[in-house]
């Protein structure tokens, strides 16, 4: 090793979640002498994991042999399909799509399986370092990834260094695989400065939030999976919601949108607490308690949208390429595979040149094609969309074409335009009652005089002209309350609570001027959440 | 001079924390655990005495499951160098621990015994003062400053009237409080590096102790606070706080 104080390894992974360990385990397995790094920017593994999540286990048997006889601190396996349209008053019960069948899968936590996974690769010999975030790339001399520098540590609000200042240090490997989830800050970067996106869909993505009940003794039903479309949105919006019955009388209940939406008032944490106060749920949470909560993008841009997987020196997986099956609502098998199948394809030629050939020709990549025009099809409304949806499936998604996408950053309508009525909204009761009661139960970890990692490229937009057009929707669609605007004797100016930020991803993706950057904090921050 | 620091496996100051549902203990599952704050800052305090060259050598232990090796591992990372795990699964009360380290102490010979001044699970502050006792060496504690000249030392620990000085003899014991330091961040390479140090495990049997023990019967939460009121007037605040016989 060179004594510049960089570290070497023969293969660097950027983020320690489903994708990133999936590939981190096979390639250690494969090549037990090539070494092996995992960078993760929570302080340990887990934290900053949310999923639903209803996963496919065949990936996990082949990860972690023996996993279900020493289950995971939630694992329930399905019993029961439930899919309901909501009105206001009432839930019609309607035939659960076939993408939506559930038999022989698995709920679980996500922040559990990615600590069981954690655990399997240190044993086979991977260094995960948590707590490190990949905060911009390295080249090597001919223009190809050649691994990340961490982030700093102890700057102060200004930037300059404090008393505690360390510098990040150099992380260099022939081959990156970059796993950062859902609008990964590095990869954001490496797919504009390769055009990794040249000719495809532009990306689309949805807004989750998500909470851990302990209800009343009796109140659950072990395995049944509801799935929601209908009221609280308008039928202008895509999304629904999703209640997980678990064991030991604990219930996982989340709200999902589709961030292409267009009422600039539009709030998801408002609608996601709407949808627990409907008449057929909340009787659930009485005499329950809240453990925790989170909120995470998605991204549901699909196979029209999916961008070259490979790069001069890296390769991209998991949802940070963008390989999450909307129809099923499901990304977590298709991470695991995604991973699997880049280190198989290192493993055999020790290059990132063919893996989006491998991927696309790979029953992973088959699956996405076959669903690739039902979430563009919901463009038009809820109706037409399951209309399309069930054409799409009857013919197996063999018609000629692609459905195209359209960019949500765009897709905000000027708040003086005529719009829908918004559904009638019911007093609120459950906690939480308001976004920072929300956040609370994120356990958020932020040392609060670093520097704002949420960086606004023109603060003056905000006031000059979002707040007249759009009327600064950021104070809504973040469901951390990390944008506000407030005013003091100078006049309105824009005020961003950056110890607030879950790390979703919302505001970099929503915001109507594209002038958010999310880049990662000190390594270590954000939330801390306990199997969400 | 060597220094011996025992450092605690807690759930994290940043989460929630909530009872079992049969209210036996508190929910671990899941949960982020770290080192006990206070108990970073004695390492860091032993780390600095090391660094300017008071001290020849830091040893870290910790008492519980196969599981506090992680925070072993960081502790060897921030700079220690080696460490000492005592595995039990059982969670021990503060005279086990005391007697524990008593029995470190009797074999290394640390100049210096440093723990947090409380850990932040229990909160009961009690481990050092018992050590102290047990070893028959002076102690300081709470402190926020600690020279060291020879074989004496000098603490500034911060008490309810100001703030107290004592010059003690060496061996002796000091636990930290939030001010003495702030720890430093640990760097990559250094966590490399830690996993080549020595950690050594041992099972509490070989100590051999024979200590009463304390049974929980039961935890409770603490009663939830009722809603704050907002009142208009300076007027109607004074009424209000008659009407409940404040004033």
């Amino acid at each position: 090793m060179p004594d510049d104080g960089s570290l070497h390894y023969d293969v660097l992974v950027i983020g320690a979640g489903p994708a990133g360990l999936a590939c981190a385990i096979t390639l250690k397995r494969a090549c037990p002498s090539r070494s092996v790094a995992v960078l993760e920017k929570a302080a340990s593994l887990g934290a900053h994991s949310l999923s639903g999540a209803v996963i496919e286990p065949g990936f996990v048997d082949e990860l972690l042999p023996g996993w279900r006889e020493e289950p995971l601190d939630i694992q329930v396996p399905v019993v029961r399909d439930q899919f309901a349209y909501l009105t206001s008053g009432r839930a019609w019960t309607l035939p659960t799509p076939p993408t939506m069948h559930n038999h022989g899968n698995v709920i679980i936590s996500l922040g559990a399986l990615v600590r069981r996974l954690g655990a399997r690769a240190e044993s086979l010999g991977v260094e995960i370092f948590p707590g490190f975030a990949g905060a911009v790339p390295l080249w090597s001399g001919e223009g190809a990834l050649a691994g990340v520098r961490v982030g700093d540590a102890g700057r102060l609000r200004d930037g300059s260094e404090g008393p505690h200042f360390t510098p990040g240090v150099d992380v260099r490997a022939p081959v990156t695989v970059v796993a950062e989830g859902c609008r990964g800050s590095l990869a954001k970067e490496l797919i504009r400065h390769f055009g990794l996106d040249r000719g495809k869909e532009p990306q689309t993505y949805g807004l989750g939030l998500k909470e851990l009940w302990q209800l009343a003794p009796g109140r659950s039903r072990a395995g049944t999976v509801l799935h929601t479309v209908g009221w609280p949105l308008p039928h202008e919006t895509y999304g629904g919601g999703f209640v997980y019955h678990l064991d030991q009388d604990r219930l996982a209940i989340g709200f999902v949108v589709g961030l292409d939406y267009h009422d600039p008032d539009f709030s998801p944490f408002e609608a996601f607490q709407q949808f627990k106060h409907h008449p057929s749920l909340q009787g659930l949470f009485a005499g329950g308690e809240i453990l925790s909560a989170g909120a995470r993008s998605l991204i549901e841009g699909g196979y029209g949208a999916l961008p070259t997987l490979e790069m001069p020196g890296g390769l991209l997986v998991g949802d940070a390429a963008g390989t999450l099956n909307v129809p099923k609502i499901k990304g977590v098998h298709m991470a695991l595979g995604s991973g699997i199948l880049a280190a198989e394809h290192l493993a055999r030629t020790g290059s990132p040149q063919g893996f989006d050939e491998a991927f696309r020709r790979s029953p992973l990549g088959r699956e996405l094609h076959r669903v690739r025009n039902i979430r563009p099809g919901f463009r038009g409304g809820l109706f037409p969309g399951l209309a399309n949806a069930a054409f799409e499936t009857l013919t197996r998604g063999l018609a000629p074409w692609t459905l195209a996408n359209r960019t949500d950053w765009k897709s905000l309508r000027p708040k003086t335009a005529a719009r829908p009525g918004s559904p009638k909204a019911l007093v609120r009761t459950l906690p939480p009652l308001d976004r920072l009661a929300f956040v609370d139960f994120a356990a958020n970890r932020h040392e609060e005089n670093q520097p704002v990692h949420l960086q606004v490229a023109d603060p003056g937009i905000c006031i000059s002209q979002c707040m007249e057009r759009y009327g600064n929707p950021c104070t809504r669609f973040c469901p951390a309350a990390v944008y506000e605007i407030v005013t003091d004797a100078r006049g309105p100016r824009l005020q961003i609570n950056a110890a607030n930020c879950v790390h979703c991803k919302a505001c970099d993706i929503k915001d109507p001027y594209e002038i958010i950057t999310w880049v990662p904090p000190e390594g270590g921050s954000g939330p801390s959440y306990a199997n969400l | 001079m060597k220094i011996l620091v025992a450092v605690k496996r807690v759930i994290d100051y940043s989460v929630r924390v909530r009872l079992k549902p049969d209210r036996t203990g508190v929910v671990t599952e899941g949960v982020k655990m770290s080192i006990n704050p206070f108990d970073e800052i004695a390492l860091e305090e032993a780390l600095r005495i090391r660094e300017r060259g008071e001290a020849t050598e830091v040893v870290v232990v910790s008492v519980g499951s196969a599981e506090v090796q992680t925070q072993l591992r960081s502790a060897l990372a921030m700079g220690a160098d080696r460490a000492i795990h005592v595995e039990t699964g059982e969670a021990l009360e503060p005279l086990w621990v005391a007697h524990i380290l008593h029995a470190l102490v009797g074999e290394i010979g640390p100049g210096l015994v440093i723990l947090g001044k409380q850990a932040i699970d229990d909160d009961l502050g009690q481990t050092g003062p018992m050590l102290a006792a047990l070893w028959g060496r002076p102690q300081a504690t709470f402190v926020s400053k600690l020279t060291l000249e020879g074989s004496s030392a000098r603490a500034v620990r911060e008490v309810d009237h100001g703030l107290e000085t004592l010059d003690f003899d060496l061996p002796a014991v000091v636990t930290t409080d939030l001010r003495l330091n702030t720890p430093r961040f640990i760097k990559m390479p250094d966590i490399m590096k830690a996993r080549q140090k020595p950690l050594e495990t041992r099972p509490l049997d070989a100590f051999g102790l024979d200590l009463p023990r304390l049974a929980i019967e039961r935890l409770e939460p603490p009663p939830e606070r009722a809603a704050g009121i907002r009142v208009e007037t300076v007027a109607e605040l004074v009424t209000r706080l008659h009407e409940r016989g404040a004033v």
